[in-house]
């Protein structure tokens, strides 16, 4: 059955080619440090599940440490403006038909493979799709462009280093996260939350559950982490036992208060720091400057809505 | 109570205020609350590398760099831009209030991998945005790009939980399960409907205001 393992050999193959383009790229002066850093992050994905959790803690340590004691080189030059621009024309709207094959491929797999359980893991058809569908863009596009594939490899090196070690911030968040939820940190920061609602105030409490979710969200990065926490020491005992608040607003909208400030945090690192580094933004909390002002206005609608609609 | 559990968070806004390196902040921050919750070292090493082991499917999405970086070696985002500056009325709001309620609706049809910041914000949007806009400085072209990738980011967050098999409304509906209340995923979902039309209402009206301030 295909599944995570295939996504991860694919993924682990691209990371090695990059670690191996920088072992021989004698140019730079840091090659090294980028070498080793996407080396490990390779082995992590080829053999992570083969090393242990003990294993995989020495390898986190040790890639945070290459990161920290090395600097990571920037990333390599492309092609120069104008020859992109003379093949721009030369290709034409044929770049925008490539570029259309992950998604399409995203699309119908997720759509198709639902029907055929046994070839494809159900939980992971998005993931496989998406992984079957750089393959086949990368597969048509050398054939179309008439590329080297070692060129495209090293396209992706490009864009790689380009990210450094934001690439994988997101993962150390989210495992932190689930480390911090061994920790009982929820528990606490539940506790302390309903400690500082007012007694027979439906309206406070409805407000501390949807700043709750927002605030927690932003410290954990994720509204998956804070709702299980701010459910069960507001939603569920005071909003819904005792004030008896329709369930499914006060979960569904609470949940959407979470992602108002998944906006607000750059904790969430991969929607909110990824993309300054992939837009090459100087300032690195550009994007999350631009959502407040949005984030704000709808968290203050969630709050609203919870009050009006869980309680007709 | 055990107030210092709460210490990782302390160190987590510390390090992000005082631009230490993330990476080692989060890994300060696990050792920092781990141990104050009286985890064993070796077990917390073990405890965080089995948390990175089991999340890696957050990493493997840049498999997808190699082919947008070939895209841009051959001129993907010239051509977006050329696209986009040869259409007459393609102002910048309209371009990214029209992307908002695409990513809205594939969102809510439960589609949210196939547009992204990596799939189609850097190669397509930004290039296209910045077309429309034509900043006339870096600080200006930061702005529009950054406006692009929240644009991304508000339709795929107001959108995905109007689809009833999205990881959000399952961990509701097992949440609300355990407390003795059973709700179908549709009776959740429904309520991700208001949210959505104040989500686009808000970032569309802030869409066109960002135009007009720019004129």
């Amino acid at each position: 059955m295909i599944a995570l393992p295939f996504v991860y050999t694919v993924a682990g193959l691209v990371f090695a080619a990059s670690a191996l383009l920088a072992a021989f790229d004698q140019a730079k002066p840091q090659h090294w440090v980028n070498a080793a850093f996407w080396a490990l992050l390779s082995l992590s994905m080829l053999a992570g599940d083969r090393l242990g959790d003990l294993g995989n803690g020495v390898l986190v340590i040790v890639l945070v440490g290459v990161v920290a004691l090395g600097k990571l080189g920037s990333p390599s030059a492309s092609a120069p403006e104008a020859e992109r621009q003379a093949r721009a024309d030369q290709h034409g709207n044929r770049l925008f038909a490539l570029a259309l094959v992950i998604p399409a491929t995203a699309l119908i797999g997720t759509l198709l493979f639902r029907a055929v359980p046994w070839l494809v893991d159900p939980k992971q058809v998005t993931l496989v799709s998406l992984a079957l569908g750089a393959l086949l863009a990368f597969g048509i596009g050398l054939a179309v462009l008439r590329e080297r594939p070692l060129a495209g490899l090293q396209e992706g090196r490009r864009l790689l280093d380009a990210l450094g070690w934001a690439a994988i911030l997101p993962q150390m968040l989210a495992s932190l996260g689930l480390v911090f939820a061994l920790t009982g940190i929820g528990k606490v920061v539940g506790a302390l939350a309903s400690q500082i609602i007012p007694e027979g105030s439906r309206f406070a409490a409805v407000l501390v559950y949807g700043l709750g979710m927002a605030f927690f969200t932003m410290i954990m990065g994720n509204a998956f982490a804070a709702f299980p926490v701010m459910a069960a020491a507001i939603g569920f005992p005071l909003l819904i036992q005792h004030y008896h608040g329709d369930p499914a607003v006060i979960a569904a909208v609470g949940m959407l208060a979470g992602f108002c400030g998944t906006l607000m945090t750059p904790m969430a690192a991969n929607f909110n720091i990824v993309p300054a580094a992939l837009l090459e933004l100087k300032d690195r909390n550009a994007v999350v400057k631009m959502q407040v002002p949005t984030a704000l206005p709808l968290l203050a609608f969630n709050i609203a809505l919870i009050y009006w609609a869980a309680f007709r | 109570m055990n107030l210092w559990v709460l210490s990782g968070i302390a160190l987590m806004v510390a390090g992000f205020a005082l631009k230490v390196n993330p990476l080692l902040v989060v890994l300060l921050a696990a050792a920092s609350s781990g141990l104050a919750a009286g985890l064993d070292p070796l077990a917390l090493i073990a405890a965080f590398g089995k948390a990175f082991n089991d999340t890696r499917y957050v990493t493997a999405i840049w498999l997808v760099l190699p082919v947008m970086g070939l895209l841009e070696r051959h001129g993907l985002q010239q051509r977006a831009r050329a696209l986009i500056a040869g259409m007459k009325g393609a102002t910048l709001p309209r371009l990214l209030i029209g992307y908002l309620l695409l990513r809205q609706i594939i969102s809510a049809l439960g589609l949210t991998t196939i547009a992204g910041q990596a799939q189609t914000v850097r190669p397509l949007l930004a290039p296209m945005a910045l077309a429309a806009a034509d900043p006339q400085d870096d600080a200006e072209a930061d702005r529009v790009k950054a406006m692009a990738a929240a644009t991304d980011n508000v339709g795929l967050f107001f959108g995905e939980d109007i689809f009833i098999a999205i990881g959000s409304i399952l961990l509701m509906k097992g949440f609300l399960e355990q407390q003795g209340i059973v709700l179908t995923p549709f009776e959740l979902s429904v309520w991700a409907i208001p949210t959505a039309f104040a989500a686009f209402v808000i970032h569309a009206l802030r869409l066109w205001r960002f135009g007009m301030g720019r004129r």
